[in-house]
C-alpha cells in the first residue's frame, strides 16, 4: 500500500465521509493530513456506521486521542452521526507511507522528510555502532551538507539536524 | 459560556469531550482491536506475560524520565525522554491486552472500576503486584550506569521482541512488531554512549566501568522462563528467554569491547526475583511518585 491510499469501497450518498476524514490534519505536524501521514488506513461503511481505522507513528505516540477526537468530530460536522474509529496496529506504520505529497509538505514546513526505511527482515536486528549515515537536505537552503545532532528530537517520530551551509538547525522525520 | 471552570469552557469549545488540550482525556490504546484470545491459549497464562513484559516498559520509563532537567545536555534529556516515551506506549498496549484478558478479575474495587484497565494496573497495583525485572527498577546511578543499564535492558528486549514477532497472539505479536524499530533506536543510541564514555576520558571510563559492575549482576534475573513463560512457550505465545542469552551476551561483550571497558564474568542466573513479585524497596519508592496521584484522586481528568 502507498502513501496515503485508502480503500475505495465507501458509499455514504452525497457527501464521501472519505473525502471528509481525508481532511482530518496531524495534530503534531498540522501541514500534513492524516491521509498524507499514512495514518489513516481505511474509511469504510459498516450498516450505516461509518468506521475509520488509523495506526499509531510510535507506540507511545500521544497525540492518537487527539486524532480520534479531530476524526470523529469532522465526521459529526459533515452529517455522520455515527462514527467508530478503531486503531489497527499490524502492519506497523512506516515512514515510508507518508505520501509523495505529504513529503512536500514537510519539507516547505521547514521539516526535512524521511528517506526509504529500514528493512527489517526476521531474525536479530544487527547493532549499529557508528555514527548514522543518513542524509537529509537541508529544508531551508536544499545543502546536502547537514549533520545529525541527535536522533531524538521534539517528538518521538523526528530527529535533530543541523545545517553546515547554512547553519540552520531543523527536524527530519527519521526512517522507520 | 457559564462554564463552572476554565477547564470546563476549554473542554467545550473544543468539542465537549473532555478533550480541552493536547494529551488530556483517555484513550483506549486497543480500542477497535480483536481482542480474541486464540484457542489453546490460557487467558491467565497471557495476561500475566504481558504484565511482565508491560511493566518492565512502565518501569523502565519512569526511571528514564527521572532524567528530565537533570541530563547532562538539553539533547540528551529529550532523547531519554522519547525512550521513555516509546516504553510508555508500550506498556499501555500490554496493560490494556492483560486488561482485554481479565486479569483485574475481582481485584476491581470501587476506587477503580470506573477508570481503564490499563490505568488500574499502572496505579492501583502494590509493589508486589508488579511483575517487572529487578534489572529495570533499579536506581539510575549516574549518567553512565543509566545508559549502560538502558543498553542492557533494550537489548534484551530488542531480542525478545524480534521473536515475540512470531507469538500465536496476534495482539501481542503486532505490538512487538511495533516496537521493534523503537528499540532498535533505543539500543543504538545507548550503545553509542557507552563507546563515548567508556572510551573517552578517565574519569568518564571510570564511571563508565562502574556503571557495568553495578548493572552486571542484575543480569541474572532475566534468563530463567517463569512457569507462566514455559506454559506460554509450549502454546506458542511466549518467546522462551533463555534463548535470548547469547545474542545479549554478544551485543553487550561487543560493545563493552570497543569501549576498552572489562567484561564482568556472567552472573550466576537464577530464578527471577522481579516476575515473581520479590522486589527491592527502589521499586515502592518509584511507584509512590508515580501512584500518588492517581490514588489520591481516582478518575481525575486534566
Amino acid at each position: 500500500m502507498t502513501g496515503s491510499a485508502v480503500r475505495q469501497n465507501g458509499h455514504f450518498g452525497e457527501t464521501n465521509p472519505r473525502a471528509v476524514a481525508e481532511t482530518v490534519t496531524d495534530p503534531e505536524l498540522p501541514m500534513l493530513t492524516l491521509a498524507d501521514l499514512g495514518v489513516l488506513r481505511d474509511v469504510r461503511d459498516e450498516g450505516g456506521t461509518v468506521v475509520v481505522e488509523i495506526t499509531p507513528t510510535y507506540s507511545g505516540c500521544p497525540a492518537m486521542g487527539v486524532m480520534r477526537a479531530d476524526l470523529v468530530h469532522a465526521l459529526h460536522r459533515a452529517g455522520f452521526a455515527d462514527v467508530d474509529v478503531r486503531t489497527v496496529l499490524s502492519p506497523a506504520w512506516s515512514t515510508d507511507w507518508i505520501s509523495d505529497e505529504g513529503r512536500h509538505k514537510l519539507a516547505a514546513g521547514g521539516i526535512a522528510p524521511p528517506g526509504t526505511a529500514p528493512v527489517r527482515p526476521a531474525g536479530p536486528v544487527p547493532l549499529s555502532l557508528g555514527p548514522t549515515r543518513r542524509t537529509a537536505a537541508c529544508p531551508v537552503c536544499g545543502s546536502l551538507d547537514t549533520e545529525e545532532l541527535s536522533e531524538f528530537s521534539a517528538t518521538a517520530c523526528k530527529a535533530l539536524r543541523r545545517c553546515r551551509t547554512c547553519r540552520e538547525p531543523f527536524e527530519h522525520v527519521k526512517e522507520i | 459560556m457559564h462554564e463552572e471552570t476554565v477547564y470546563d469552557a476549554l473542554d467545550h469549545a473544543h468539542g465537549g469531550e473532555g478533550q480541552w488540550a493536547f494529551g488530556t482525556g483517555f484513550d483506549e490504546p486497543l480500542a477497535g482491536v480483536d481482542t480474541t484470545v486464540p484457542e489453546g491459549i490460557d487467558p491467565a497464562d497471557l495476561g500475566a506475560y504481558c504484565l511482565m513484559l508491560g511493566d518492565d516498559a512502565l518501569v523502565l520509563c519512569q526511571r528514564l524520565t527521572q532524567w528530565v532537567t537533570n541530563a547532562p545536555e538539553l539533547e540528551e534529556e529529550v532523547a531519554l525522554a522519547n525512550c521513555g516515551l516509546d516504553l510508555l506506549g508500550q506498556a499501555r498496549l500490554l496493560l490494556a491486552r492483560a486488561g482485554s484478558v481479565g486479569v483485574l478479575g475481582r481485584s476491581r474495587t470501587l476506587a477503580t472500576d470506573s477508570i481503564p484497565d490499563e490505568d488500574a494496573l499502572a496505579y492501583f497495583r502494590d509493589p508486589d503486584e508488579f511483575r517487572n525485572s529487578r534489572l529495570v527498577e533499579a536506581p539510575n546511578g549516574d549518567f553512565a550506569q543509566t545508559l549502560v543499564r538502558l543498553l542492557a535492558a533494550s537489548t534484551w528486549r530488542l531480542a525478545l521482541f524480534a521473536r515475540l514477532r512470531e507469538s500465536r497472539d496476534p495482539v501481542l505479536a503486532a505490538i512487538a512488531a511495533k516496537g521493534v524499530p523503537e528499540l532498535t533506536y533505543h539500543r543504538d543510541h545507548a550503545a553509542r554512549w557507552v563507546l563515548r564514555l567508556g572510551d573517552g576520558t578517565t574519569e568518564s571510563h571510570r564511571r563508565a566501568q562502574a556503571g557495568v559492575d553495578a548493572v552486571w549482576p542484575l543480569l541474572a534475573d532475566l534468563f530463567s522462563p517463569t512457569d507462566v513463560e514455559t506454559r506460554l512457550i509450549a502454546a506458542g505465545v511466549a518467546v522462551d528467554s533463555g534463548e535470548l542469552r547469547d545474542e545479549v551476551r554478544d551485543v553487550l561483550t561487543t560493545v563493552l569491547e570497543r569501549a576498552t571497558l572489562t567484561v564482568p564474568a556472567w552472573p550466576a542466573e537464577h530464578p527471577s526475583r522481579g516476575r515473581a513479585g520479590d522486589h527491592g524497596p527502589e521499586l515502592t519508592v518509584l511507584l509512590a511518585d508515580l501512584q500518588g496521584l492517581a490514588r489520591e484522586h481516582p478518575a481525575a481528568t486534566w
